[in-house]
């Protein structure tokens, strides 16, 4: 016995940096794009620390090209684009995470009653149906219209387009699973169906969702981009990566670092997501990673 | 085949009617009163009133919805709070640059996605595959408006083959109207290349690995017609599929895309509606826009039994 229990103790532990190394290697996807968002949401949460001013205006700096003191230069009305640039990305972040929580929460729920519940199915998903047929962007921005520009008003509107898309893969799990033996052994042996729902079909979707939460995280960051873009966004005040390239975009001649530096990083944080969305999907379904 | 297409034509009048029911409440379901949205934020509470006696606001829900569904059906979209023109004649004038714009943009699309997906799907795994497939997140992850700004900064303000912005009418000339639409159709159509040229591969993927390929490849089938006859069109229906699903991506991108490059079609008029608050105007374009993504999708569910007589309904 003793002898048995010795031996694992007695092979080496592969060391630390060697499983690490293997992660690597068989993931790059979700390392690249989960290196490139922390590093970007890292700056974020640490902008206070360094990023310097975004708002005050300097009129003698308009326009300035990137230099020491402005390292990606200053905007049409001599502001720091670097530091907008670093503050852009905690709204970009904020709205991402929020508008991917929010309509997984709201998706999660409506998807599983509709599965479980046929009466319930047929007339939530003619609603869906319904809601999935006005383009996205067109939605979002009917719905800000509707309200006074703001942060929240923003992560609402971007949520109920992305909810019917939740709803859709929910069901489609829960479908699949309803009519398994050990969902029909519960119910035979009286589990109440809050518990059923909860314990036995709840776990089923958690992979396709997180999944999902990745790829709604990296269009709600595009679209909050779009609508600041449009001018039916974010107020114009909060530097937002939109924002910035909405109020710049009559300078592009003169000054197309204004326009380049929330460019590029938009399209790194959306790149990262979608990255670490394809590199869990390969990880998490490889039924679906096949498709794809 | 009559009663499913019965069937079919059922359901699309169903998802309308609910769209219209949408885009109804939209107004109604605002925080503020909608006679007071529209008249804005400086109209004296007299005014209000009138807007609200004019309107029928006082009436129950009920009877504004099918009041306004009765004009709608009829053509009938309201009338623009800001320019007091009808509704469908402010559409109408702007449908021929959009139309252009969204045209070219699927004609380029589809040609080029299917090609390299096609292309990607025959030499898998190779330096192609990997850079198409690479092409593709990059196409999702770049936002049109940036891709928009590039592009004219490489092509028409530093090297100046192209114009910076703008439309000609086709009636001014063929040539004056494609060169100020080279800039626009790529931008707008980089996201819908990377999604058809993903779904391109996959497809055939799943079709090259089928039996009869073997065997069509065994009696000495050159590749060509290998890969366009035997495979692309049993791999037609997910393509075309995904083809429709990437219009509604093709009509937000409208949007953006007038907007960078100061189009006057229907998605410049929406993003004016929205700074001006013209409900009925942002109403009607969204009831015109989700009006063909649901036809167009009709008409691809309408196609499969062509593409693939395995289909019947």
């Amino acid at each position: 016995m003793s002898a048995i229990a010795a031996e694992p103790a007695v092979r080496p532990t592969p060391p630390r940096d060697a499983s690490l190394r293997r992660f690597v290697r068989r993931n790059p996807t979700i390392v690249a794009g989960g290196s490139i968002l922390g590093v970007i949401a890292l700056l974020a949460v640490l902008a206070p620390l360094f990023a310097g001013d975004a708002i005050t205006m300097h009129p003698a700096l308009r326009l300035r090209p990137p230099s020491e003191a402005y390292w990606l230069g200053a905007d049409h009305l001599g502001r720091d684009v670097f530091a907008r640039t670093v503050y852009g990305a905690q709204v970009s972040l904020f709205v991402g995470v929020s508008v991917a929580t929010m309509s997984i929460a709201c998706g999660l729920f409506i998807g599983l009653m509709a599965g479980y519940f046929r009466k319930v199915d047929a007339v939530v998903m003619r609603l869906m149906d319904g809601l999935m047929a006005i383009p996205a962007i067109l939605l979002a921005i009917a719905l800000v219209a509707l309200t006074r520009a703001s942060v929240s008003a923003v992560i609402v509107a971007i949520t109920i387009p992305e909810i019917p898309r939740v709803v859709r893969l929910v069901r489609a799990v829960v479908l699949g699973v309803r009519e398994a033996p050990y969902v029909e052994a519960a119910i035979a042996g009286g589990t109440p169906t809050w518990k059923i729902l909860i314990r036995h079909i709840l776990p089923s979707t958690i992979a396709p969702l997180i999944v999902q939460a990745t790829y709604i995280c990296a269009s709600a960051i595009l679209i909050e981009a779009a609508l600041s873009f449009l001018g039916a966004g974010t107020p114009p005040e909060i530097p937002t990566w939109g924002n910035m390239i909405a109020q710049s975009r009559l300078f592009l001649a003169r000054a197309p670092w204004t326009i380049f530096a929330p460019g590029i990083a938009l399209a790194l944080v959306v790149l990262g997501v979608n990255l670490l969305g394809d590199g869990l999907r390969d990880r998490l379904d490889p039924r679906l990673a096949r498709r794809m | 085949m009559l009663s499913y297409l019965a069937h079919r034509l059922a359901s699309t009048f169903l998802v309308m009617t609910l769209v219209g029911v949408f885009v109804f409440l939209l107004l109604h379901l605002s925080a503020g009163d909608p006679a007071a949205i529209i008249a804005g934020d400086y109209a004296t509470p007299q005014q209000i009133i009138a807007i609200r006696q004019r309107l029928g606001l006082d009436d129950p829900l009920l009877v504004q919805f099918g009041r306004w569904a009765f004009r709608v059906v009829q053509g009938d979209l309201g009338v623009s709070i800001f320019s007091n023109a009808p509704v469908s004649v402010l559409i109408i004038q702007r449908l021929e640059p959009t139309l252009s714009l969204a045209l070219l943009t699927m004609l380029f699309a589809v040609s080029i996605a299917v090609s390299f997906g096609v292309l990607a799907a025959w030499k898998v795994g190779s330096l192609l595959d990997r850079a198409l497939m690479g092409f593709s997140v990059l196409g999702f992850s770049v936002p049109a408006f940036v891709v928009g700004y590039i592009l004219i900064y490489i092509f028409a303000i530093d090297l100046r083959w192209l114009p910076v912005q703008g439309y000609k009418p086709l009636a001014e000339g063929v040539g004056p109207w494609a060169m100020h639409l080279i800039l626009p159709t790529v931008t707008l159509g980089l996201a819908y290349v990377a999604l058809i040229a993903r779904i391109t591969r996959t497809a055939m993927l799943d079709v090259l690995a089928e039996d009869y390929i073997r065997t069509a490849k065994a009696k000495g089938v050159a590749t060509r017609p290998m890969l366009l006859k035997h495979a692309l069109k049993n791999a037609g229906v997910p393509i075309v599929t995904v083809i429709g699903i990437g219009v509604a991506l093709l009509i937000g991108g409208v949007v953006i895309t007038e907007t960078v490059f100061n189009i006057p079609g229907v998605g410049r008029l929406v993003v004016d509606a929205i700074s001006k608050r013209d409900y009925p105007l942002i109403q009607g374009v969204i009831l015109v826009f989700s009006g063909v993504y649901v036809l167009v999708n009709l008409i691809v569910d309408m196609s499969y039994t062509l593409l693939d007589p395995r289909i019947r309904y």
